[in-house]
């Protein structure tokens, strides 16, 4: 389990990074933690010519806040991101996913943009990402751009990066006044991939549910609150409609049913905590 | 000193037969908690485990090419481009293995050689086919990828029911079945019994492959002097040294010439690294091939894949009743899966409990059938319970479904059949002897003090608010130190007498104190983190009066200049009726030895001598008396002053076999081991309605392992234990496709419990000493491996009312059992046909699904454009050649992946079944290092609006690598490179149709889209 | 723009333990192996090389990280904390090591190094922590000999004495 030989790039600013990746392109592969990357490196499952290293690129390692939402850096860490200590009032979704990402031991060097990146259908970021409408900074030699979460994530492991962008930030918007929001996710062990994950948000005027685990990425539907008393079909017909994948540790059929037992009490608890 | 947990349950029950021990006196370090000696470097990082003992200069690094297919017939193995690789140094294959060294001997007397490489087939996945080494590791690796090999899959076999059905495929041909041994027992008159019983109750269960496994891999470091032709090896093998013979007898040389060590640290066992013997041989022979030392560290990947795992086992169990709960006789099956290989000393776990196959009841009638299976799995060994796990899963699972079928409360039913208090030595139907014990109190002091009640309340409490609560017990009779022999009752008696006897079990230990007065002492063991060197010096400074760190133990075995004999090692609980007595009798010696050079000097008799605080002193008048190293270096110095005839020096090795260890009787009857503790488990369960994930509520764990040495070593192991038990119970499993596929190769996909999914214990104990030993010690780290699964287990039986519970007891399993029709199936049904379980369908290799694109091109140029192999080429994804094989018959070089997870692959495409224009089969497979799929779909052609309609569906299996690395990811990761497909060759013809309506992009992303 | 080609070999100094290792190695060598086989720091043992089993975990720059998902050239510059840094000297242990040994708290002790490492990390952000963050985060791990629940009790008991809470801690 040792990794094959690779060309090493540590870029020290965005600029060269980018350049990097317009030189190597699709032979090379962006590494911020190296949490999943350096494993899959190990296990002989990756197969690129070039590493480029930007956890030493100072200019992506902020995290900032406007008036709509908080920006963090490629370079953020999920621990760093998670003691911020207005997370909770911030971006309250954040504040109780995190903790599910891994183990304490990973997120201090594992990224919160990276996870966005790698698109695992499984993890937690990208279904908040997904769930709070956030987007992805992608920058190359030929321009930035911004996608909408949902453009972004394309499928298992896929999305619309080009192999010459860098993934640079993205952004949570802030949870607004008197929304409340849910997290619920069932693994076999603390800190395994997500069998199925489920996150709420409850808004004024309706509902929004996302499903990570079961399709090729996280699901978003939104339920007007007119409609939460037909909330057990809803939930039955998005399952039927999700379908969901079959592993080892679960059936498709196993991956439905937590969506349909699940889904009430996530959304009770985004119920509970709006004002 | 910590407190430990554990805590004596003595005064909460008045004992019917007081302890007949003396008591130690205070003084003395034995039987007290004392903090180990081994936790200060440990802690430091200053361990000396196998891979941190340096390595020779000029060692080489070996890395095990392995087969990524279950069964197949090897070819061509073409190493060239390997040792072409700069810094390679060499490569073996299984033919440089076969001129080499010979197979290892195996238990049974059947046709099942197995070299350290594999010859001419391979029979599981992760089978060592090459050996590559070179200067460092990562080069090997390099050059692991290299190595061409080309196999002829043969069908495999899986399931030990299927191997045993007519026309199955032979692991190994020349047995001419896979039940390679079968063997009927019977004691007393069980099928009178079954006629007089009132009731018959049966059960059939399934105990299923997982190992305890170790933190620490193997570790070999191998040399060989070509001077003498001997090999002296480095190895973190844990025993038993039964197996150096078989090593030697590999290598063609004498015992003497193979020198085996052992490093002074080892990252735990658990049985499994008895399994790391084949290595010795290879790293022997690629030492001698390549004239280095060479080091080989197994790597996790390895290890999952095919290290070692205990054997999964199918019983079918009955039982004669009466009416009052009364067991009269009991019937089993046992067909035990051993995998490709029997690897020495299997089939052990077959055997080991055979004398105590009855447990812990009064059962005199008992019919047995011991069958020994082979399938295409990796070989089982060794593992921590060895056969006791598989045994009470089926009897005490019995016991409660007999408690269901008679009306009655489960502990009446066990406390009607435990052997009774009183009857000890208590002489097993199948021959055990059972040295002593108290079981129906241990079960009154488990229950008492509120426990069971309170058990019984939360039940209620939970039951009334409909939640799913379950009661689980489990009574459990913990052997230890095997009877060398036991394996030897699976041959019939006639050829045992042609044979010759065996049986018996050989302590050793050596007691060493030099002119300084420093004590030290070896001994028989393997070192795996229990704890010796501390009891060991706890036992010598009982004897001696000396402090703990006045005593050096060394473990490092060295087979040339150590005391051993084959049943030397650490396994099956034998340190403390075992190598701990031997410890005790030659500390004894020595004792005996000092006691009498002091009396003639003190002018006492021998007999009123005393060891006191580093003193040897007389007890009747204490300030006579002499400092420890000053007898101690008489013996040394002053030979002249020694009592008459006593030789000088002092060192003495204890020699301990009990003569209760006989071999098997001309009836079969056989007593496996020399103690036997006891161990009583009650647990509280609850099942979550909405996710099925079982949580204990409560455990409590009962134990008499007679005298405990030291109780906070004690208590390590029953909690050790316990999780592992736990494991068994609810996470651990090697899973295979039901084509020899495996399934769980990392520590995410093999699932060892982590803190969150412990739950606190009660532990409790008693201590009735055993009869047979100095000490009145028993072995106590295995039982918990025995009852939590099946306690376990009755708990969610008795939650679910449900019969047949599959372990590891998972949330899918208890959701496919207990879920009804689903409300709204989804569209497009990715599982199985229609009527197949969840649950039957788990373990089927085929992954399947359908999808259809749209092509902005009619159909006849559609159809052409299937069939134009220039076409496919700039179609396949990754493609990087294609070759014309024959009519619709094609092989590619593509570059296949998902995401980051690319590899490269050499594929064979066909187009069969072809209707013009309207349908056509699609087949295939691909091959690369990532592993192999092969695959089938049927293609539809239909007009739509001026352009065509492909749908389509398939089915893939996927094996090797990826299969047991990735199979998180493989069916959503099938589903999309055949999508991708689909779609490059839509937008191709959609492109060139020169019509698009719509953009391209938003055309292939409506395909994504789920419709709503 | 710092780049070393495929097969070249780079300078890799950091400060291992307080003292300065140095060491010339191709960028894909992982940090667990260059400690164990180029600096000779043998405590920090490997396990998994897939980042679950937590054996390999050492402190860089202070925060628990698996070294084993760490790349030896990242660790360029940087410092590097180890088990066999923690003693305060030959006859002493630290707090926590004590605490491990008072409560039995390893066997094999091959996984003990990453999780000292890893509550070194954590207690000196969380001195008063709740035994729940303390599995949280010893759920990293994975040992299979003590059952866990001595590890917890010694960290729970480590903490008390580190925050100089005497209670519950006399032996």
């Amino acid at each position: 389990m040792k990794p094959r030989p690779f060309t090493y790039i540590r870029p020290e600013t965005v600029a060269e990074a980018i350049a990097a990746l317009s030189e190597w392109k699709e032979a090379a592969r962006v590494m911020a933690g190296g949490q999943t990357l350096i494993a899959m490196l190990n296990l002989r499952l990756v197969d690129c010519e070039a590493i480029v290293d930007i956890s030493r690129v100072s200019e992506l390692s902020a995290v900032t806040r406007t008036r709509t939402h908080i920006e963090v850096g490629a370079a953020v860490t999920q621990n760093a991101l998670l003691s911020r200590p207005d997370l909770a009032q911030e971006v309250p979704l954040l504040a109780k996913a995190l903790p599910w990402v891994g183990h304490f031991q990973t997120r201090n060097k594992g990224t919160v943009c990276g996870s966005i990146a790698h698109a695992d259908p499984s993890s937690e970021l990208p279904l908040t990402l997904a769930l709070l409408g956030g987007e992805v900074v992608l920058r190359s030699t030929r321009g930035t751009r911004t996608l909408k979460a949902a453009d972004f994530q394309r499928g298992l492991l896929s999305t619309a990066r080009e192999n010459d962008e860098l993934v640079v930030a993205v952004r949570f918007p802030l949870g607004a006044k008197g929304e409340g929001t849910g997290f619920r996710e069932v693994a076999r062990r603390h800190g395994d991939f997500a069998i199925v994950s489920l996150a709420a948000r409850a808004r004024a005027d309706a509902i929004d549910l996302a499903v990570g685990g079961v399709a090729d990425r996280p699901a978003v539907r939104t339920i007007a609150r007119a409609d939460l008393s037909r909330l057990d079909d809803i939930v039955d017909a998005l399952a039927a409609d999700l379908g969901g994948f079959e592993d080892i540790h679960a059936t498709a059929r196993y991956r439905r049913d937590l969506v349909r037992r699940l889904a009430r009490p996530v959304i009770d608890e985004a119920l509970s905590c709006s004002a | 000193m910590s407190a430990p947990a554990i805590r004596s349950a003595q005064a909460e029950l008045p004992s019917r037969s007081p302890p007949h021990m003396r008591d130690r006196p205070s003084s003395s370090p034995l039987g007290k908690p004392v903090p180990r000696k081994e936790d200060d470097a440990l802690l430091r990082g200053r361990g000396r485990y196998a891979d941190d003992v340096p390595a020779p200069a000029g060692t080489l690094h070996a890395h095990v090419v392995r087969s990524p297919i279950p069964h197949g017939v090897i070819r061509r193995i073409d190493t060239a481009r390997a040792l072409a690789h700069p810094g390679v140094r060499a490569v073996l294959t299984g033919e440089d293995v076969r001129a080499l060294s010979d197979p290892f001997l195996v238990a049974l007397k059947q046709p099942i050689p197995q070299w350290t490489l594999a010859v001419e087939r391979v029979r599981f996945v992760g089978e060592p086919v090459a050996l590559v080494v070179a200067e460092d590791r990562y080069i090997a690796e390099d050059a692991g990828e290299l190595v061409e090999v080309e196999y002829e899959p043969l069908p495999a076999i899986v399931d030990p029911e299927d191997a045993v059905a007519a026309g199955a495929p032979l692991v190994h041909p020349d047995c001419g079945a896979n039940e390679v041994s079968r063997r009927e027992f019977t004691y007393g008159d069980p099928d009178g019994a079954f006629a007089a019983a009132d009731q018959v109750v049966k059960l059939r269960v399934d105990y299923p492959r997982n190992s305890f496994m170790p933190m620490e891999c193997f570790v070999v470091v191998a040399q060989h002097r070509p001077s003498d032709g001997s090999y002296d090896v480095l190895a973190n093998f844990q025993g038993p040294f039964s197996a150096h013979p078989v090593m030697a007898r590999a290598l063609r040389v004498a015992g003497a010439k193979l020198r085996l060590r052992t490093p002074a640290d080892s990252g735990g066992s658990f049985g499994i690294k008895l399994s790391v013997f084949p290595f010795v041989v290879l790293m022997g022979l690629a030492a001698r091939v390549t004239g280095r030392p060479v080091k080989w560290v197994e790597d996790r990947y390895e290890h999952l894949l095919a290290a070692s795992s205990g054997p999964n086992r199918v019983t079918h169990i009955e039982a004669a009743v009466k009416s009052d709960g009364r067991i009269l006789a009991l019937r089993m099956d046992q067909m035990e899966d051993y995998g490709a290989f029997l690897r020495a000393p299997m089939p052990g776990p077959l055997y080991r409990m055979h004398g105590a196959t009855t447990g812990a009841y009064d059962v005199q009638n008992l019919h047995v059938v011991n069958r020994v299976v082979m399938t295409n799995k990796a070989p089982a060994g060794l593992i921590r319970g060895f056969g006791g796990p598989q045994l009470y899963l089926g009897l005490e699972r019995l016991v409660q479904r007999i408690a269901l079928a008679l009306g009655m409360d489960v502990l009446d039913v066990i406390r009607k059949n435990l052997v009774p208090s009183g009857a000890f030595p208590y002489r097993a139907a199948a021959g055990a002897l059972y040295d002593s014990g108290d079981y129906p109190r241990c079960v009154d002091i488990a229950t008492g003090a509120g426990r069971l009640e309170e058990l019984k309340r939360r039940r209620d409490a939970a039951r009334a608010k409909g939640r799913h609560y379950g009661i689980g017990f489990a009574a459990v009779v913990e052997p230890s130190m095997s009877n060398m022999g036991y394996l030897s009752t699976m041959i019939p008696a006639s050829a045992r007498e042609r044979a010759g006897p065996k049986n018996g079990a050989v302590s050793l230990a050596t007691v060493n104190v030099d002119p300084l007065g420093t004590v030290s002492v070896t001994a028989d063991l393997t070192v795996q983190g229990q704890g010796h060197e501390t009891v060991i010096s706890q036992i010598v400074c009982d004897q001696l009066g000396l402090k703990m760190d006045e005593v050096v133990v060394n473990l490092e075995m060295d087979t040339v200049k150590d005391q051993w004999s084959i049943a030397a090692g650490t396994y099956s609980c034998r340190f403390s009726p075992g190598t701990a007595v031997a410890v005790h009798h030659a500390a004894g010696a020595i004792r005996d030895k000092l006691a009498r050079i002091a009396a003639k000097q003190l002018n006492v008799l021998p007999g009123d001598i005393e060891f006191v605080d580093g003193m040897i002193r007389s007890q009747t008048n204490p300030d006579n008396g002499l400092a420890f190293a000053r007898v101690a270096g008489t013996a040394h110095w002053s030979p002249v002053m020694l009592p008459d005839g006593m030789a000088p020096g002092l060192r003495e090795t204890a020699t301990w076999a009990p003569p209760e260890l006989e071999p098997p009787s001309g009836d079969d009857r056989i007593n496996t081991s020399l103690a036997y503790g006891f161990v009583f488990d009650m647990c509280g369960v609850e099942i979550d309605p909405d996710t099925f994930e079982v949580r204990i509520d409560r455990y409590v764990s009962m134990h008499d392992a007679g005298r405990l040495l030291n109780p906070l070593i004690a208590e390590g192991q029953i909690r050790g234990a316990f999780v592992q038990g736990l494991a068994t119970a609810l996470y651990e499993e090697f899973r295979y496709d039901d084509k020899g596929g495996f399934l769980t190769g990392t520590l995410a996909d093999y699932l060892i419990p982590t803190v969150t999914e412990v739950p606190e214990i009660e532990i409790l104990h008693i201590e009735s000493p055993s009869p047979f030993t100095a000490l009145g010690a028993k072995g106590l780290a295995e039982g918990n491996c025995m009852s939590t699964p099946v306690c376990v287990a009755n708990a969610v039986a008795d939650a679910l009312g449900i019969e047949n519970v599959p372990l590891p007891i998972t949330p899918m399993r208890l959701h496919a059992i207990l879920s009804g029709p689903e409300k709204t199936p989804p569209r497009q049904a990715k599982a199985a046909p229609a009527g197949a379980t969840a649950a039957r369908r788990e373990g089927a290799r085929e992954l399947t699904g359908s999808g259809a694109v749209t092509i902005g091109a009619p159909v006849p140029e559609v159809w052409r454009a299937l069939l134009d192999p220039e076409n496919l080429k700039a179609t396949i994804p990754g493609c990087h050649a294609l070759d014309v094989v024959g009519e619709n018959h094609y092989r590619a070089d593509v570059s296949l992946g998902v995401g980051p997870v690319k590899g490269r692959f050499r594929a064979e495409v066909r187009l069969t079944d072809l209707e013009t224009e309207r349908s056509g089969r699609l087949s295939g497979g691909i091959t690369g290092p990532l592993g192999d799929a092969s695959g089938a779909g049927m293609l539809r052609l239909e007009a739509i609006d001026g352009g065509t309609r492909i749908s389509y569906d398939y089915e893939v299996a996927v094996g090797g690598r990826a299969a047991a690395i990735g199979g998180r990811l493989l069916d959503g990761a099938s589903d999309l490179v055949i999508r991708q497909f689909f779609e490059r060759f839509a937008s191709r013809l959609g492109a060139s149709s020169g019509a698009p309506s719509v953009s391209w992009w938003s055309r292939i992303t409506s395909l994504f889209r789920k419709p709503r | 723009m710092f780049r070393v080609g495929s097969g070249e070999r780079t300078l890799v100094q950091f400060e291992l333990d307080g003292r300065p290792v140095s060491g010339h190695v191709e960028p894909r060598m992982l940090l667990s192996d260059f400690l164990r086989q180029v600096a000779g720091a043998t405590g920090t043992h490997v396990g998994c090389e897939h980042g679950v089993c937590g054996c390999c975990t050492v402190l860089l720059d202070g925060a628990a990280s698996r070294s084993c998902l760490t790349l030896a050239v990242q660790a360029h510059g940087r410092s590097v904390g180890t088990v066999e840094g923690l003693a305060p000297g030959d006859g002493a242990l630290n707090t926590l090591q004590a605490a491990f040994r008072k409560h039995h708290a390893l066997q094999c002790g091959f996984c003990t190094p990453g999780i000292l490492m890893s509550f070194t990390d954590f207690l000196a952000r969380n001195p008063a922590p709740t035994e729940d963050q303390v599995r949280d985060t010893l759920s990293g791990h994975i040992c299979r000999c003590t059952g866990y629940a001595p590890i917890v009790a010694a960290v729970m008991e480590a903490a008390r004495t580190l925050r100089g809470d005497a209670t519950e801690t006399a032996a």
